[in-house]
């Protein structure tokens, strides 16, 4: 079973719900909800919680379900934060680095390119890299920013994930980063929307894969 | 205790909104206005001072991207002349 969290302000849940029913079961997890037991993995999806207020992410860190998230995190389930999402757990701080305001300072949403990078954890199971994926982007705050020697360690360590493909980078992401893993490579952020690119008929079915990486985490699990 | 936190973008970090309002200048007649920077002011009344340091870590400044400035009591100025 995957849970997909729900804050005041969440707007891509039931999106991520509908994703994640294709390859496996999904429901939705209150932000009030603390117990995540039976859960195989969890979604952090997009919109803004809380409102956003202050910077985006940073009051939705402190819901009571994101203490049960953390601890599910460390205990090597399978976390996937989509956009809102990504903003979340890096100001939870279990992801590195940080999302500014778009270069451009204007809301952004369009598909894009992405590259798949090198990268190791579950999410990677499902993705070959140097594959190219057309997955949808929809944001203010999606610029990543770490500082110079920190994105160096996260290269060499096979933390990024993906990148925007060359003149794609939609907001001056630092080396056109578009999503990161943690060190264990189980919690990955990632600003596109894979939820929105699950069927041809939108556009793409290139996010599949990372619905399908978590679900198969629930069968080996 | 009154107190009031200022926030600012870490120097380095591209600042898209001070940038948007230094070019707007010279179109009001502004000239030799350079470096502008926007942050935030948090105004905030505290029994116990010494809890702000860590509320900023923790909550109001994110330190990998902003700076913070902790300015305590009524004492600074509010940008209103003096009588």
């Amino acid at each position: 079973m995957i849970g997909v969290l729900q804050f005041p302000g969440s707007c891509d849940e039931r999106d991520a719900v509908a994703a994640a029913s294709r390859v496996g079961d999904a429901r939705l997890v209150w932000h009030e909800e603390t117990d995540l037991s039976g859960l195989d993995g969890v979604i952090v999806p997009g919109g803004f919680s809380y409102g956003d207020y202050l910077r985006a992410g940073a009051i939705a860190r402190f819901a009571p379900a994101m203490e049960s998230v953390a601890r599910f995190a460390a205990e090597g389930g399978p976390v996937l934060g989509i956009c809102n999402g990504f903003q979340v757990l890096c100001e939870a701080g279990l992801l590195p680095g940080a999302l500014l305001p778009n270069a451009e300072l204007r809301f952004v949403c369009r598909q894009v390119e992405l590259v798949v990078e090198d990268f190791s954890g579950p999410f990677a199971a499902e993705i070959a890299a140097g594959e190219r994926l057309s997955i949808p982007i929809k944001h203010m705050s999606g610029r990543y920013f770490a500082p110079d020697d920190e994105l160096d360690r996260l290269e060499a360590a096979g933390q990024v994930a993906f990148s925007y493909a060359e003149d794609w980078n939609p907001n001056g992401s630092a080396r056109d980063i578009a999503g990161v893993t943690n060190a264990e490579g189980n919690v990955l952020g990632l600003m596109p929307h894979p939820e929105h690119a699950v069927d041809p008929l939108t556009g793409s079915d290139d996010g599949l894969a990372l619905f399908r990486a978590v679900a198969r985490e629930t069968v080996t699990a | 205790m009154k107190a009031k936190v200022l926030i600012r973008p870490k120097e380095g970090i591209l600042d898209p909104q001070g940038k948007a309002v230094e070019r707007s200048l010279p179109a009001l007649g502004f000239e030799g206005i350079h470096g502008v920077r926007i942050g935030r002011l948090v105004e905030l009344e505290v029994d116990d001072p010494a809890q702000l340091d860590s509320l900023c870590e923790k909550l109001l400044a994110n330190p990998l991207i902003e700076d913070y400035e902790i300015v305590l009591g009524e004492a600074s100025s509010n940008g209103s002349r003096p009588a």
